[in-house]
């Protein structure tokens, strides 16, 4: 068996995948999709470490399981931000909340 | 054979993705993104780390992605008016995402042997051979159990990093509690 398989092309996916949850952190105003796309951005991220564990080892996978946690803690902890947020403005478009204390 | 199933996959999750930022509503949105993120645990087998997709389905699918179903559906956002930036937001938005993919996608011609020549042919620090040898790390995964492979440096190598991870989720919880409760 060739020692890493499809590496190039992994890369290359995880390079799109990560320029898509930019351009979504761009392009978008709504709070939550913009947590989507950050989570598409550490997935790509995720995409590049499995990849790249064929040649170097395991280490790429632990660092994975790194990555997951601290998604996760992202997801929880951003997603209340935004909950009281919304019970304060009544919305979660970006352009409404443009003050740290509001 | 497994080339063609690895393109179909990768075509999915890139779809996934484009209609993830494309779709109005945020419920669609997240659907886009769950067919994303089955397809890249799907290529996660492909390249080797059924344990790491296995994680995938449960800790971004089950867990990440109903978060933000049950956080959109608890907001009740009503209205979908058009949340895109204006003409000149996505075309600055454009370039910069084309910029970043044009860097980005250079690592497509990557290869570790690649790689090894050119540090070998910078100033000598080390054998380069001896840094990189091709897939020995994984064959040497595959002769143990994969588990084990991957639990023995978890709780020996990054037993420090791992224990602060129990902190951060602790910190996140209490945090998540804190921050979205009306009143304590």
């Amino acid at each position: 068996m060739e020692p890493a398989r499809f590496l190039g092309p992994s890369l290359a996916l995880s390079a799109i995948l990560f320029t898509l949850g930019v351009a979504g952190v761009l392009l978008r105003r709504n709070a939550i999709i913009l947590f989507m796309c950050i989570e598409l951005m550490l997935n790509a991220v995720n995409l590049t470490f499995v990849a790249l564990a064929q040649v170097y080892g395991v280490e790429g996978w632990i660092m994975v399981f790194f990555v997951m946690t601290v998604a996760a803690a992202e997801a929880a902890v951003g997603l209340a931000i935004i909950l009281a947020i919304f019970r304060h403005r009544q919305s979660v478009d970006l352009a409404n909340i443009n003050l740290l204390q509001g | 054979m497994e080339a063609i199933v690895f393109y179909i996959f990768a075509t999915a999750a890139v779809l996934g993705g484009v209609m993830c930022i494309l779709q109005r509503s945020p419920v669609a949105s997240a659907l886009w993104l769950m067919s994303t993120m089955f397809s890249l645990a799907a290529l996660y087998v492909l390249l080797g780390a059924e344990l790491i997709g296995a994680f995938q389905v449960l800790v971004y699918v089950g867990a990440v992605l109903v978060l933000f179903l049950f956080v959109v559906m608890l907001l009740n956002l009503g209205q979908r008016s058009n949340d895109l930036r204006g003409p000149s937001g996505i075309a600055a938005a454009l370039v910069i995402a084309g910029l970043l993919g044009i860097e980005l996608l250079a690592l497509w011609r990557y290869s570790p042997r690649r790689l090894a020549a050119e540090v070998a042919q910078g100033p000598a620090m080390m054998d380069a051979a001896a840094a990189f040898p091709a897939g020995q790390a994984m064959r040497q995964a595959a002769a143990h159990n994969v588990v084990q492979s991957v639990a023995e440096p978890l709780f020996r190598t990054y037993l420090i990093p791992f224990e602060i991870t129990s902190v951060l989720l602790l910190a996140a919880l209490v945090g998540a509690v804190v921050l979205a409760k009306r009143r304590i």
